[in-house]
């Protein structure tokens, strides 16, 4: 008897052990980066962990002061691109919603031709080489104007965000019985009344779950903002890279940009963490 | 009175009176119609990349014909290729056997009901949430030689001035582990997901009938866990064999050519040498790649459904 519980004690002793050597692979660099952006340049060399904070490197990316002195600033606008990757990804995900939550509806209730064909035609977008695609997008950007342009970069950017939202809110549409809709609908309300006062509120934790994760995505990408976008289109994650190639590298903004540019998301996981896996596996998992 | 002639009313709905709206008819088809239009226009430039495929053109000539499988014999004689056939391989495999095997570990020690587990759940995805490329300038500053953390602590255990993506040899296993890093909370969440669904019949029936922990595990939670770890392995393998992300930001295909797979010799060939049809002719290629393994895998995936429930 004794042995069974010293052995259960072992047992969560090494998993806790374990655990936490995960956890320190998976959190220190994030801790780590926020560490090295809160520090001076003079002292960027050094491996304190105890040190004097500054947000000098925060000043000068957000607002391309040359706050910490020293040779080199960078002359990126990166509170620009923050902007950038906000209106870009909010407006993408907005369209998306708008085209796709119809369809998931359709795709959940209606039979008819080809509908398998058409969905797994949404999912398969997910699956396509984004360089594939860019590729006659340039070109064709290029002719139309396209190029560099909000409108351009949110056209794209449904490539990622609509197939999430058709799938994940086709998920949460199926969950919800028939029934429900005829019984409003013999009361005597009309189709357009039904979807929008009834079945859309049903769903909200779909949409709501389903758009954190499409703007996660959309505010993620790098390949289509690089290549159909340009310097007035910059979004956040191109412009990180751009630290990089300056001649000076300043460690410290970069480490600020990098913070800058994660917080969002970071932040806005912890409150999809329910609904996480369902959007994350396409429904093929149940949350 | 039955409603199947009209494929507007889903099937099971009851026969009930109604107005007859013609407009009805058409619904389904209006509804769609906006993303079918969406889709349609995301087909058009994939349509246009195959023939693309097929001619020579390149932004450094004013025209360009049509040269049919040209393109492809010459990328299947380019030494090139198969160095991206490797590299996209390596890359690959490696990533997603750590993925898979690490996530699988971390999803069993966080299926377990103490404070520990339970706290750090909500932990787990902040790698995942993070832009690949960002990740990436996180651990590049982190092997940086000068700034870098992680051959400080390394030289504290006498390994000294580890190249980490300078060199050749140590490249593939640097952009492999930050693949690692913001990956496998991807399969450690969905597994923890498809740990915490399992029924517990068959456990409590395993527990009386007496066996070791690993018997309960292979017999029990891993053919049960199997749909589940078929559509991590598909999802992973398939957006690592595509990755440009990682390997762009961290050397840009370097040092030579050691990192450069299928995604970084179309962006090269397309954008730095401008011959934009040849660049295609590598994406057609991986897409028919990637195609192949989702259908492949998908029939895998169907199987370990039925396995998993019949057990």
């Amino acid at each position: 008897m004794a042995s069974n519980a010293v052995r259960r004690r072992l047992q969560t002793g090494i998993s806790s052990i374990l655990i936490l050597a995960y956890f320190v692979f998976s959190l220190f660099p994030i801790l780590w980066m926020i560490v090295v952006s809160l520090k001076r340049q003079s002292e960027i060399f050094t491996t304190r962990f105890i040190f004097s904070p500054t947000l000098d490197n925060y000043m000068t990316v957000l607002f391309g002061q040359n706050v910490a002195g020293g040779t080199g600033a960078i002359r990126t606008d990166f509170g620009g691109s923050f902007i950038n990757s906000l209106i870009i990804s909010v407006t993408a995900v907005l369209i998306s919603l708008v085209v796709g939550v119809p369809a998931a509806y359709a795709l959940a209730r209606f039979d008819f031709k080809g509908k398998n064909d058409l969905a797994f035609t949404f999912l398969s977008l997910r699956f396509a080489p984004e360089l594939l695609v860019i590729i006659p997008l340039f070109i064709i950007y290029h002719k139309l104007g396209l190029y560099n342009t909000y409108t351009g970069l949110i056209w794209v950017y449904q490539l990622i965000c609509m197939p999430l939202i058709i799938w994940v809110v086709r998920g949460y549409f199926e969950d919800i019985p028939p029934e429900l809709e005829y019984a409003a609908q013999v009361d005597g309300y009309s189709w357009w009344h039904v979807f929008f006062k009834v079945l859309l509120p049903l769903v909200s934790p779909g949409i709501a779950a389903a758009s954190l994760l499409a703007f996660i995505f959309a505010w993620n990408n790098f390949v289509f903002a690089m290549l159909l976008g340009g310097a007035q289109t910059n979004t956040v994650t191109v412009s990180a890279l751009s630290f990089l190639a300056a001649e000076q590298a300043r460690y410290g903004e970069m480490a600020a940009a990098s913070v800058i540019a994660a917080l969002p998301e970071v932040l806005l996981a912890l409150g999809i963490q329910k609904y996480l896996i369902r959007g994350l596996s396409f429904g093929a998992v149940k949350g | 009175m039955s409603n199947h002639a009209d494929p507007t009313i889903p099937l099971n709905m009851p026969a009930t009176p109604r107005k007859v709206n013609r407009w009805r008819k058409w619904r389904p088809y209006l509804i769609i119609a906006p993303a079918f239009l969406l889709t349609i226009g995301i087909m058009y430039p994939f349509l246009t990349a195959v023939w693309y495929s097929f001619t020579n053109y390149s932004l450094t000539r004013p025209t360009f014909e049509f040269i049919a499988f040209k393109n492809y014999r010459i990328i299947l004689q380019d030494p090139s290729f198969w160095n991206a056939v490797s590299v996209t391989v390596r890359y690959a495999l490696g990533a997603v056997a750590v993925e898979m095997l690490l996530g699988l570990g971390i999803a069993l020690l966080l299926n377990q009901e103490h404070w520990l587990a339970k706290a750090l759940r909500y932990v787990l995805i902040f790698p995942l949430m993070i832009s690949p490329v960002i990740g990436t300038l996180i651990w590049k500053l982190m092997m940086s030689p000068s700034v870098g953390i992680l051959n400080y602590y390394l030289s504290k255990i006498g390994i000294k001035d580890f190249p980490w993506a300078a060199s050749q040899k140590t490249a593939m296993m640097s952009v492999v582990l930050v693949d690692v890093w913001i990956f496998t909370p991807f399969v450690g969440l969905l597994l923890l997901a498809g740990l915490r669904s399992l029924p517990r019949a068959p456990y409590e029936a395993a527990t009386l009938d007496g066996g070791s922990a690993w018997f309960t595990f292979k017999t029990l939670t891993l053919p049960m866990l199997m749909p589940y770890m078929m559509v991590c392995l598909m999802f992973r393998l398939i957006d690592s064999l595509k990755m440009f992300d990682i390997i762009y930001a961290m050397t840009g295909g370097g040092p030579g050519d050691s990192l450069m797979n299928f995604s970084l010799q179309a962006y090269f060939n397309g954008f730095l040498y401008l011959n934009l049809a040849y660049g295609l002719a590598y994406m057609i290629i991986l897409w028919l790649i990637v195609y192949i393994i989702s259908q492949v895998l998908s029939a895998y995936w169907g199987k370990a459904q039925k396995r998993a429930v019949g057990q």
